[in-house]
């Protein structure tokens, strides 16, 4: 056949393309439990280290339900959603919703006799998403740890978000003002203040993902204070 | 064919493999590939996964192309070459989710970023068009090593000055939060230079090496 006809050219692609969608959409279907199984312990990896508990991802999966208690999924003005599976809640999806409609999950763990309150975030960065949990002391106030996470943010600079140096900066600080109203944790360009209780250092040349933490925090922690204030 | 009889590594052969190391290197002298040296050189190791992931798709999709390079039709040769790439892109993307979780996600955006290679296109349409399997496979190798050094070399410079440290080794020393806390240099007033983590010095060391290159290789300087 004529390998410059339009016939030939119009075979070729279309084969090809056949080819190419089935080969891609067998590996995709056959790899997507293992992946999914890797994303759910890598979340409960991350609760865990919120808390104190660092482990690897495979531990993480048996050692969870050892250390949270209670998984519950919140409404907008602080009532218990019993409908929904806290757990199973995908905040990429719920955030896109006003906050009335929202389900809001929460975590809450037992550690050592100590109580923490574990409150998934959600937000944006630079390039994509960023997410990430803080946990809050017994007093709802006090962070007593936090991390972050992205799906692809600058290396070096800002997909530091996710090493121990900066998530270990929000430890100790307080999401209150001393009248009790919120006023979040803020990551500082230029440095922070050590004895501000509502601020972090930045990350230099990662500004625009720092103000995405900020936002995040921001955004998400308010709607958990109804709940925080009542229990 | 001539080729046939062509021992494997014959000395035409090994100039395949050797020649992107210097006199046709990807980088400093074909200038493809900047991007991707811009972007992932702030660490050591983020260049060291890349490099391996480029080498995955330049050599089978060199080898794929080379095998089909008597069936694509001329005048959609480009985007089939595109859809090649692609493939093996999302490919590799997928069974690292899978199987490598931590590598995948150490690469995040530059697994999608190899797409865009010009280095990719550029040896499928130079090279694998017109070439049999075997030397194609060559070609690719020879010049994702061409490619690798120079985003190792940079990458070692930006990281050790940038931030002190090598494959997240502190090796300069620890940065306490005063100068008695600190330890190595940073004990004597040491600052890591946090402009070499931007960008533009990346862009600044591919020069100084094109630079050094042209000065120690006759071969290369024009008149």
């Amino acid at each position: 056949m004529d390998r410059n006809s339009n016939l030939y050219t119009f075979i070729f692609a279309i084969v090809m393309v056949v080819v190419v969608a089935s080969a891609l959409a067998f590996t995709a279907t056959t790899l997507k439990p293992l992946q999914a199984e890797n994303v759910r312990k890598e979340k409960m990896q991350s609760i865990l280290s919120t808390i104190g508990v660092n482990v690897d991802r495979n531990e993480a999966g048996n050692l969870f339900t050892d250390y949270v208690k209670q998984e519950v999924a919140l409404n907008a003005d602080g009532t218990e959603n019993t409908e929904v599976d806290a757990f199973g809640i995908d905040l990429m999806k719920e955030t896109k919703k006003p906050a009335e409609e929202q389900a809001f999950p929460l975590y809450i763990a037992e550690k050592e006799g100590k109580t923490y309150y574990v409150v998934p975030l959600w937000g944006a960065g630079l390039w994509k998403e960023i997410w990430g949990y803080v946990a809050l002391a017994e007093d709802k106030n006090t962070i007593l740890g936090a991390s972050f996470d992205h799906a692809g943010e600058t290396p070096g600079l800002g997909a530091e978000i996710n090493q121990s140096w900066y998530e270990d900066q929000y430890i100790g600080k307080t999401i209150l003002d001393d009248n009790g109203e919120f006023v979040s944790v803020n990551a500082l360009k230029g440095g922070a203040d050590p004895n501000d209780m509502h601020a972090v250092d930045a990350i230099s040349g990662g500004t625009i993902t720092s103000e995405g933490v900020n936002k995040m925090l921001d955004e998400r922690l308010k709607n958990y204070l109804p709940y925080l204030k009542n229990n | 064919m001539a080729g046939d009889k062509e021992a494997l590594f014959s000395q035409k052969n090994r100039k395949l493999l050797t020649d992107p190391l210097n006199d046709d290197n990807p980088i400093t002298v074909q200038v493809l590939g900047i991007c991707s040296a811009l972007a992932i050189t702030v660490q050591l190791k983020t260049a060291i996964v890349m490099s391996l992931a480029v080498m995955f798709v330049l050599v089978f999709g060199n080898l794929i192309v080379s095998l089909l390079r008597n069936l694509i039709p001329n005048r959609i040769r480009i985007i089939v070459q595109l859809l090649i790439v692609a493939f093996l892109v999302i490919l590799v993307d997928q069974v690292l989710k899978a199987y490598a979780y931590d590598v995948s996600k150490q690469l995040s955006v530059f697994v999608g970023l190899i797409i865009t290679n010009c280095i990719i296109m550029g040896r499928f349409e130079a090279f694998a068009l017109g070439n049999g399997p075997w030397k194609s496979i060559l070609d690719g190798i020879g010049n994702t090593i061409g490619y690798a050094i120079i985003l190792i070399i940079v990458a070692f410079f930006r990281e050790l000055l940038g931030s002190g440290k090598l494959m997240g080794y502190e090796v300069l020393g620890h940065k306490g939060k005063t100068i008695a806390e600190s330890t190595g240099l940073y004990h004597f007033g040491y600052e890591n230079n946090g402009f070499m983590l931007l960008s533009p010095m990346a862009l600044i060391t591919v020069g100084v090496l094109i630079w050094l290159q042209r000065a120690k290789n006759r071969k290369l300087i024009e008149d």
